[in-house]
């Protein structure tokens, strides 16, 4: 027996046992490939094969995971993996400069692997960390504010054998995880609001939750007005009362801490400062709905907060406010488990969360039936955002009515805005929901802003017209995210990269977000070249709308929105590049780049196109 | 709740169970709404959006859609069928379907419905011209996946019906496509009177041996429009 | 139809054939006695049916046969393009660029015309090229780097589908467009091949 197949015995081993850790349930998918990810660095054909001998399933069903998340590879990577975070944020705070000396550092180039296997360098979409952009991670840790020179830096460490931890912050390894997530990455609250991130007592919002009915505490949720706020707004007390009526043996509540929106982080912060108020929301949940388990899907990108949760959610066990008999309660029973993403923005929508958590692709599941009636697993699924469940928390102790009161009338309470961009200060403002976007850009020092993208790609781009509306569900919506661009930015780069993260991001499973999208950012391009002319308005708005129409999910439905707005608010940048077609020739056709080939093959000139064939 | 009820395709009153999607009780009543990846026999998907209608004044996909009591549902109207043109010529570019070389062609569903919805103007669409390997290891089936629209029926009909799990869809987004459970097709177990090697709408699995068989003229849809067998329900 | 065309002045048309194989210039033919009527309607210019090898005035309507795969191609498409009307598309190869567009999408290299040419010429199983040689003479126009359909670069005003259009279709449309009443397709008789 030679040494490869021995290794490949080994391998074969090793996959074994960590599938019979995780029960060898092919609903743990996910973790299972996550942790062969983690110890061969790719997912071979042979571990795909012996994780669905393991499972019970075929191995094309293990692929169509394996090969449907960003985060795992179906080839060979480094030992260690550098993601560049490559969002319009980044490139324009320097993203380039910052590839080229890790390239230069480590002797290898942007999207490969080098020959040794020690390092993988990537880019990667939106990582959460816009406010202290350009970042990366390093494996599962973050590495902020990079300059040439830090990159530099740490790739001279790295190469040293010093472990990513390490090689960012000196003592790592002595650290607690709160600190290790401290150390890397600045929350950035520069305006802590009444709600979230005011000062919390403790349990209060439990305390208050535990002596009343569930349908008190859903009744609770209805007066304050609590809307979803991952972007949707969804009033909660619906989706909560909902599944407390819907049939089920079991009941689900699900935390999604899977923040993909690009400019977005408040999640981020969240987590990092006030997870206790987040369990406490769920764990409020649970009793609304008679739920015992419970699940936290954390993105991949925010890997480097895991350990920092796994201690509060031991904490709060030690303490009596979660597992059994909660608060003494008996029969009170509710635990919550971390689920973690792996790249894909599409599994911040409820039903491919859901997917992703069965040990699926994370595509979104037909609508009806709801999650609220047939979730994780066909039972009855709770799915809210991070900030929603801090807020419910907040409310059973503060009083709905307080709640109400702050806010609009169809808005209430606060909202954690996510600033970054062309701004002074960038970070987290917790602010009422009602308040001017330009009281906001003000806070954030935006003096120079020109255009905002108010709620991420699948938002809208504002001009300065707009400033004076107000960021509220009745006027401009945001799950979070408030990007500024001054005038010196490209307003059709901006959409050019919008439209592609929406290409990659795309499940892939309806036909109008898998091509249309693809059609769009292509039109953008054209216009980007020059190529354009007054038909292609019309094409952009058409295309739009057959995509936005026919989509199955959120992301279709809202992926034009780039395009769409800008073409609104900013129709002068398109104006400004569209050319009448000339003879009615076709402006994107280059005879010069057909003939090149030909030209090279035949070793002679065109005797029609070039003018110095006789030479 | 089991007593039948009605609701209006185009303002006409159409009958339906309980449980019945909106394109399960237009069949009954032959009315034809347009569709790619559903079929007969396998489980909805919903992926393709033809068959996308107003119900209520929302965009549903009918094929998923439960009809409801009461339901206005907008079918066969030019904004309708402009939508649906556009999803088959996006279909069209995204693969490639060269109708003249394909064997299919006469007995493929995705060219009989650019037939029913007219798909005759200049495209304003760029083609995507796809190079996935041919996989021509079976004795009898060969896959070209680069004619594939991603109806899922293959997969569905290998999963469900014949109980085997052959197909699969791996990766994402527009490099989203069928691919087989094991290296090449030969590598599987996949016969060809599986139910999956005969629901393919489209020339991407190809039954050796039988192409061009069937003379112009003698193909499915030489005869009738698309959907023409269920609208005759309603004569 | 007949009688409300006399009166009017002939249309002057000119036809092409380009990447094609001109099957749909012989579908033309397939109109059979129609012929005398359309001839009754239009004069041809430049088109291999009269064999005028170049445009004599501008023409009413251009017709084209086939996608471009050569320098040459392009060059005959700009021409129609400027002294034509309207131009239409005729069949498979120019609307979509045909069975010569095959070589678009079958090539891996990052080299698609070499391959292509080598394959064609050289390595290709069913060979007998015993010169070895890409034939390379300089009266041979040069290849474009792919096949383009004629809509990727000029403006198409209309297409007639098919592979070839039935005779049918081609009269009907024409017919159609001549007299101002072109309606579109009849849906039972489309084909694209």
């Amino acid at each position: 027996m030679n040494i490869s197949s021995l290794a490949a015995r080994r391998t074969k081993a090793d996959i074994a046992e960590i599938c019979a850790r995780l029960g060898n349930d092919p609903h743990r998918m996910l973790d299972i490939l996550l942790a062969v990810q983690d110890a061969n660095r790719w997912i071979s054909p042979e571990a795909m094969d012996a994780i669905a001998g393991a499972v019970g399933l075929t191995r094309i069903a293990v692929e169509g995971v394996a090969s449907f998340y960003s985060f795992l590879s179906l080839a060979p990577k480094g030992r260690i993996t550098i993601r560049l975070c490559d969002d319009i944020v980044d490139r324009f705070a320097g993203l380039a400069a910052v590839v080229a000396a890790f390239e230069a550092e480590l002797g290898v180039t942007l999207g490969k692997t080098s020959a040794d296997g020690a390092f993988s360098l990537e880019v990667t979409p939106c990582i959460g960390m816009c406010d202290q952009a350009p970042a990366a991670m390093i494996n599962d840790v973050v590495a902020t504010r990079l300059t040439p020179a830090r990159a530099t830096e740490i790739a001279r460490k790295l190469k040293a054998g010093v472990p990513p931890g390490e090689a960012l912050v000196a003592g790592f390894a002595a650290l607690t995880p709160y600190q290790r997530a401290k150390a890397m990455v600045d929350d950035n609250i520069r305006l802590a609001g009444p709600v979230v991130l005011g000062p919390a007592p403790k349990d209060a919002g439990l305390r208050a939750a535990v002596v009343l009915a569930p349908a008190e505490i859903i009744r609770q949720v209805e007066i304050s007005g609590l809307r979803g706020c991952g972007g949707a707004g969804y009033l909660s007390q619906r989706k909560w009362h909902f599944a407390s009526l819907a049939p089920g043996e079991k009941r689900f509540i699900f935390c999604n801490a899977d923040e993909g929106e690009p400019g977005t982080f408040k999640d981020r912060v969240i987590l990092t400062e006030r997870a206790d108020l987040v369990f406490e929301g769920m764990t409020i949940a649970s009793k609304a709905v008679n739920a015992r388990e419970g699940v936290m899907y954390l993105r991949g990108e925010y890997a480097y907060l895991k350990e920092h949760l796994e201690e509060v959610l031991a904490a709060r066990r030690a303490r009596g406010v979660l597992g059994r008999d909660i608060l003494g309660q008996p029969g009170y029973d509710f635990d919550i488990r971390i689920q973690m993403g792996a790249g894909a923005y599409i599994c911040g929508e409820e039903g491919a969360m859901i997917s992703s958590c069965e040990g699926l692709p994370g595509e979104p599941k037909t609508r009806p039936p709801f999650p609220v009636t047939r979730g994780y697993l066909g039972y009855p699924t709770v799915v809210n955002n991070v900030e929603t469940f801090a807020h419910a928390a907040r409310i059973l102790d503060l009083g709905a009515q307080w709640f109400h009161d702050i806010g609009t009338e169809h808005s209430h309470g606060t909202k954690l805005f996510s600033i970054s961009g062309d701004c002074a200060r960038p970070g987290i403002y917790e602010l009422p929901y009602g308040t001017p976007l330009r009281e906001l850009l003000a806070l954030a020092g935006a003096s120079d802003a020109a255009a905002v993208q108010v709620g991420g790609p699948s938002g809208a781009m504002v001009g300065r017209d707009s400033f004076d509306r107000r960021l509220s569900f009745e006027d401009l919506a945001t799950g979070g995210a408030v990007i500024v661009f001054n005038a010196h930015r490209n307003v059709l780069e901006i959409v050019d990269y919008y439209m592609s993260f929406f290409v990659h991001e795309s499940c892939g499973y309806c036909t109008p977000c898998r091509v249309g999208n693809v059609f769009l950012k292509k039109a953008i391009e054209k216009f980007r070249k020059g190529q354009a002319n007054d038909d292609d308005i019309q094409y952009l708005k058409d295309l739009s709308d057959t995509i936005i129409e026919t989509s199955r999910c959120g992301l279709g439905t809202t992926s034009p929105n780039p395009v769409l707005t800008s073409l609104k608010n900013f129709p002068l940048v398109y104006a400004a590049l569209t050319r009448p077609t000339v003879d009615g020739v076709k402006a994107t056709f280059s005879i010069q780049a057909a003939l090149d080939g030909a030209r090279d093959i035949a070793k002679r000139r065109s005797y029609i196109f070039d003018k110095d064939y006789s030479k | 709740m089991s007593d039948p009820f009605t609701f209006r395709i185009d303002g006409v009153a159409v009958t339906a169970k309980p449980g019945q999607t909106i394109m399960e009780a237009a069949d009954a009543a032959g009315i034809y709404i347009p569709r790619l990846c559903d079929v007969d026999g396998l489980r909805h998907q919903g992926g393709c959006r033809v068959c996308t209608v107003k119900a209520g004044g929302r965009s549903v996909s009918s094929c998923t859609q439960p009809a409801e009591p009461g339901l206005e549902v907008e079918n066969n109207t030019e904004a309708r069928n402009r939508v649906r043109r556009d999803l088959v010529e996006m279909l069209f570019h995204e693969g490639n379907h060269l109708c003249p070389i394909c064997e299919k062609s006469g007995n493929c569903e995705l060219q009989a419905m650019a037939y029913r919805l007219g798909m005759t103007a200049p495209t304003r669409f760029p083609y995507l011209e796809p190079c996935r390997d041919l996989d021509a290891s079976h004795p009898d089936i060969a896959l070209d996946t680069n004619r594939c629209i991603s109806c899922g029926r293959c997969i569905r009909a290998s999963q469900d019906v014949d109980g085997k799990g052959v197909f699969g869809y791996v990766g994402r987004g527009i490099h989203r496509r069928v691919a087989v459970n094991g290296d090449n097709l030969a590598d599987t177990d996949a016969v060809l009177a599986d139910k999956a090697m005969s629901v393919c709408p489209v020339g991407c699995i190809i039954r050796k041996n039988e192409g061009f068989r069937m003379p112009i003229g003698a193909r499915h849809f030489d005869h009738g429009l698309i959907g023409h067998e269920i609208e005759e329900k309603s004569k | 139809m007949t009688e409300t065309l006399v009166d009017q002045r002939k249309a002057r048309v000119a036809t092409v054939s380009l990447a094609g194989c001109f099957g749909c210039h012989m579908a033309i033919l397939d109109i059979d006695e129609r012929l005398i009527t359309l001839m009754g309607l239009v004069d041809f210019d430049r088109s291999p049916l009269t064999d005028i090898k170049t445009f004599t005035q501008r023409c009413d309507i251009g017709i084209i046969e086939g996608g471009c795969c050569n320098e040459e191609n392009v060059h005959t498409l700009l021409e129609f393009r400027k002294n034509c009307d309207v131009l239409i598309a005729l069949g498979q190869c120019a609307i979509m660029g045909g069975l010569p567009a095959m070589r678009n999408a079958i090539m891996h290299s990052g080299e698609p015309l070499r391959e292509c040419l080598e394959e064609a010429y050289i390595s290709g199983p069913y060979l007998r090229n015993t010169t070895r040689l890409i034939p390379n003479d300089p009266v041979l126009p040069l290849m474009l780097d792919k096949v383009y359909p004629c809509n990727e670069i000029v403006d198409i005003d209309y297409q007639i589908p098919g592979c070839a259009p039935s005779g049918d279709v081609i009269f009907n449309t024409l017919a159609g467009l001549l007299t101002g009443k072109f309606a579109g397709f009849d849906r039972a008789t489309l084909r694209f091949d």
